[in-house]
């Protein structure tokens, strides 16, 4: 086959951009799924709602969708915190995380979904901002605004996250309670109170992830769904609670996904991200920067 | 009670059920309880792997749309046989097409259970929330598949005419009547079969599975091989129940066929009936399915669908061990003053 | 001198960067008592691991009856008559205790003969075994309602159920009683005395000194002695291990 040299540049370019945003779905799971070892599969259903809050203020009041996920985090924050509290009490005590933990986030997806559906009808919605429109060229690659906007505040964030994990005292007792949870309780260190704050801040970073979906696509309630496999694969692929590896694999993803979609057709574009978790469970369940 | 005395009983009950729709003779009640019963069999599979030995299967759509689809590839195949079945291959096929509802069902159990045990080999040496997590992305490639399978329609659908009327010996059945009898019969298999795992041997590997694989398989337990056994049973009692869809809906689209509906009832019926017994799955899918049943009529499918899932986290909450689990403790109660 | 049933050339573990078991040989002669001791840590319950497959070790080799297990699943090794224990108890439980004991029976015991076969027989093995281990009295219990010291008893007891050819006991000792020991010491014993191969891994010295024939020392992964127990006790290399640096 003779792949013209510009369509196949702008595949990954656009791929590298889709991959940036995927990082940003991907990190909260890193975090959840990866060091906490909590199977949040109702993430996406977070982001979800993210992208309706962002739309129902945009809509109103015309504020920038990212700035308003920004002013969210908060709120999603205590969500997470909230969350995690019942998680805690019901199922992590009492050692049955495993059957009726999964249960109840996906029931938790399920509502998010069909409560949103309730409310706003299945048509897609969208938001508007300065920079969805247009589209910077630099000689023959194509840079849509929407794609770039989300990736770069989106690898900021993920930036933002592995310094908070790295450098603050909280961040390292999340690391260390990925680790072992028995040394961290000599330690006088409670572990519960660290991993509330960690799933809290693993939900908060659906909102920011919420506006980046809507900013580069409409959006209606069941479109969660895609992402699980997509961020579950990239976060096992990248090393379960690894950040950097995460932001690998989702560009890794990215690519791929865009080359299915610029030379197969975007409809088969959902199965690349199925192919991928299978491959990498079957091979390498370690991910590409495990040990 | 003796397993082969259950399955008889199962199957006297089904007839009293049967006898008793056709004397009411009201077509909805043949209708609505198909839908019951097809959730009885989603929910007994589903709790086979799941209940029994801890492995949350999210693909129930998936598996379900195998032989719906199945079906809808082989009564295509039929139905234009002089195009399809050519060559001597063809020639010997042809005289076994169309196809019977029953064949068809026994056709998408052997292909749905074939997958679950693929899926099954790939995934279940890993943890089981990895298993879980490659069911539900199961569901959306096998959709994607399906969307991009014109012979099966795409994604505009395929639609399915069956006859009005079936002869019978001395009478003319209704084709609803016809499929709701297969329906009840495929639910007293359902529920023979999860009650023979239940006092078996098998039934006391898939526990030590549940509890501890480390331990079974130090206690001689080979936990693969029985994991594979529970995909496949289960997968196939799905793909069974999904068989005859085609013919009761009359259109099938992939929308409809992947709903989320299925996963989410599948895996609420066991847990709030209860996973560790085949009495749990039967007692929520009556339960829940007879609820939907009148809250779709009544109110919206949306709003049942989100009782489905608020009552689901509620009981897997409150009551971990379902509707059974707060019986037994209500007993335990009574007998301790 | 006769083959040994059990010969371990060469093993070593490593978990990322940590090695934990390194060039470990060790032979158990058909019929023997062997005590293996070693401070925490040392890698005992890992070279358990190893030996049963519940852990696959890189390099090295592990033979039982002059089979090699490298790479067999732990239910084929429990097949071919290797038991054991596990350090922290794991019973099923969602099991009675009795049900604990029939697993084994059905999926190992059965396996070699058909001779037991009916429920009535079966039920009357576990609850034969209970008494062997004094739980008789809760075969109908489930495991949550059984004392710590207990359930190391429903471990020894699975372990034995499967009819081993030579039983590993993973520290079936810790926290029990004076008396409980005794009666733990002679049940071995009496196991041993009907032709079963015991390792006994225990942090107990005066139960090691009574019940072995022979000890090996395991120190940082690595064995340091192996011999006659009065012989390795007194061991510099040992004492040292012990003493500390």
């Amino acid at each position: 086959m003779d792949i013209p040299v510009d369509l196949l540049i702008n595949a990954v370019v656009a791929g590298l951009l889709i991959g940036g945003f995927y990082a940003s779905v991907t990190a909260g799971i890193s975090i959840s799924f990866g060091m906490l070892d909590i199977v949040n599969i109702a993430h996406p259903g977070f982001i979800i709602l993210g992208s309706y809050i962002v739309y129902i203020i945009n809509s109103t009041t015309g504020a920038d969708p990212v700035v308003t996920a920004i002013v969210m985090l908060p709120v999603f924050y205590f969500l997470g915190m909230g969350i995690y509290l019942v998680y805690y009490a019901a199922f992590e005590r009492r050692g049955q995380e495993a059957l009726r933990g999964l249960a109840f986030f996906f029931g938790l997806l399920f509502i998010t979904e069909v409560g949103l559906i309730l409310a706003f009808g299945v048509d897609y919605r969208y938001v508007e901002a300065r920079y969805i429109g247009p589209t910077w060229h630099i000689g023959f690659v194509d840079l849509p605004l929407r794609m770039l906007v989300p990736c770069v505040v989106s690898l900021l964030m993920v930036l933002g996250l592995q310094l908070f994990l790295m450098k603050s005292f909280i961040g390292r007792a999340i690391q260390a309670v990925a680790q072992d949870q028995l040394a961290l309780q000599l330690l006088a260190a409670n572990p519960t109170r660290i991993k509330r704050v960690a799933f809290g801040v693993s939900i908060a970073t659906a909102a920011l992830a919420g506006a980046f979906l809507i900013i580069i696509q409409p959006v209606e309630p069941s479109v969660g769904r895609e992402y699980i496999g997509r961020a579950f694969a990239i976060c096992v692929l990248g090393g379960m609670g690894s950040l950097p590896g995460a932001v690998i694999a989702a560009m890794l993803l990215g690519v791929v996904e865009s080359f299915t979609a610029t030379f197969y057709g975007p409809s088969w574009a959902p199965a690349v991200s199925f192919g991928f978790l299978l491959a990498t469970l079957a091979v390498r369940p370690a991910g590409i920067l495990g040990r | 009670m003796r397993p082969w005395k259950f399955s008889l009983l199962m199957v006297a009950a089904g007839a009293g059920v049967f006898a008793l729709a056709l004397a009411i003779r009201s077509d909805y009640l043949f209708f609505a309880g198909y839908v019951v019963l097809q959730f009885i069999v989603l929910a007994t599979a589903w709790n086979i792997l799941g209940g029994y030995c801890g492995y949350v299967n999210f693909g129930t759509a998936a598996f379900f749309a195998i032989g719906t689809y199945t079906t809808v590839a082989l009564h295509k195949i039929g139905a234009n046989s002089g195009r399809y079945l050519s060559g001597t291959l063809g020639e010997l096929l042809q005289p076994l097409f169309p196809l019977s509802v029953p064949a068809l069902v026994i056709l998408s159990g052997a292909v749905a259970g074939v997958i679950g045990l693929g899926m099954g080999y790939l995934t279940l040496r890993l943890r089981g929330v990895f298993f879980a997590i490659a069911t539900l992305a199961m569901a959306v490639v096998l959709q994607t598949l399906v969307i991009n399978w014109e012979f099966v329609g795409g994604s505009r659908g395929a639609y399915i005419i069956r006859e009005e009327s079936l002869p019978m010996v001395g009478f003319k059945l209704g084709y609803v009547q016809y499929l709701f009898a297969i329906m009840l019969l495929l639910a007293a298999v359902a529920l023979s079969v999860a009650r023979l795992i239940e006092r078996s041997r098998l039934g006391y590997g898939f526990a030590t599975i549940r509890d501890d694989e480390m331990a079974a398989e130090a206690a001689g337990v080979p936990t693969l091989r029985l994991k594979l056994i529970a995909t496949a049973i289960s997968g196939a009692l799905m793909g069974m129940a999904g068989a005859p869809y085609p013919y009761y809906i009359g259109y099938v689209e992939p929308a409809g066929t992947f709903g989320l509906q299925y996963a989410v009832n599948s895996i609420a019926m066991p847990m709030i009936g209860g996973t560790t017994s085949w009495a749990g799955p039967l007692i929520g899918a009556i339960l829940l399915g007879s609820m939907q049943q009148i809250a779709t009529v009544t109110i919206s499918s949306a709003v049942n669908l989100l009782l489905v899932g608020v009552l689901l986290v509620v009981f897997v909450v409150i009551a971990p061990n379902g509707i059974m689990g707060l019986i037994f403790d209500w007993q335990h109660a009574r007998r301790k003053p | 001198m006769t083959a040994p049933l059990l010969e371990v050339r060469g093993l070593a573990k490593r978990f990322g960067g940590f090695v934990a078991l390194e060039g470990i040989d060790l032979d158990v002669t058909p019929g023997e008592r062997l005590g293996l001791i070693g401070p925490n840590g040392s890698g005992k319950s890992t070279l358990v691991n190893c030996v049963c497959g519940t852990l696959h070790n890189e390099t090295g080799t592990v033979r039982f009856a002059g089979e090699v297990l490298d790479g067999l699943p732990a239910h084929r090794r429990t097949h071919m008559g290797l038991a054991r224990s596990f350090q922290l108890p794991r019973p099923f439980t969602s099991l009675t205790v009795a049900d604990n004991l029939r697993v084994p029976l059905l999926y190992t015991v059965r396996r070699r003969s058909l001779l037991i076969s009916s429920p009535a027989e079966l039920d009357e093995r576990c609850l034969d075994l209970l008494r062997q281990v004094g739980l008789d009295g809760k075969a109908r219990r489930r495991p949550s309602d059984l004392t710590q010291v207990e359930m190391r008893k429903l471990e020894l007891a699975r372990a034995m159920a499967a009819e081993p050819k030579l039983l590993i006991a993973d520290e079936a000792m810790a926290g029990l009683s004076h008396s409980e020991i005794e009666d733990i010491i002679a049940l071995l014993m009496r196991l041993n005395a009907q032709g079963i191969t015991i390792i006994m891994i225990e942090h107990i010295m005066r139960a090691v000194m009574r019940f072995s024939q022979r000890l090996a020392v395991l120190v940082s992964g690595r064995k340091v002695a192996d011999g006659r127990p009065e012989d390795v006790v007194n061991n510099p290399d040992v004492v040292r291990a012990y003493l500390g640096q």
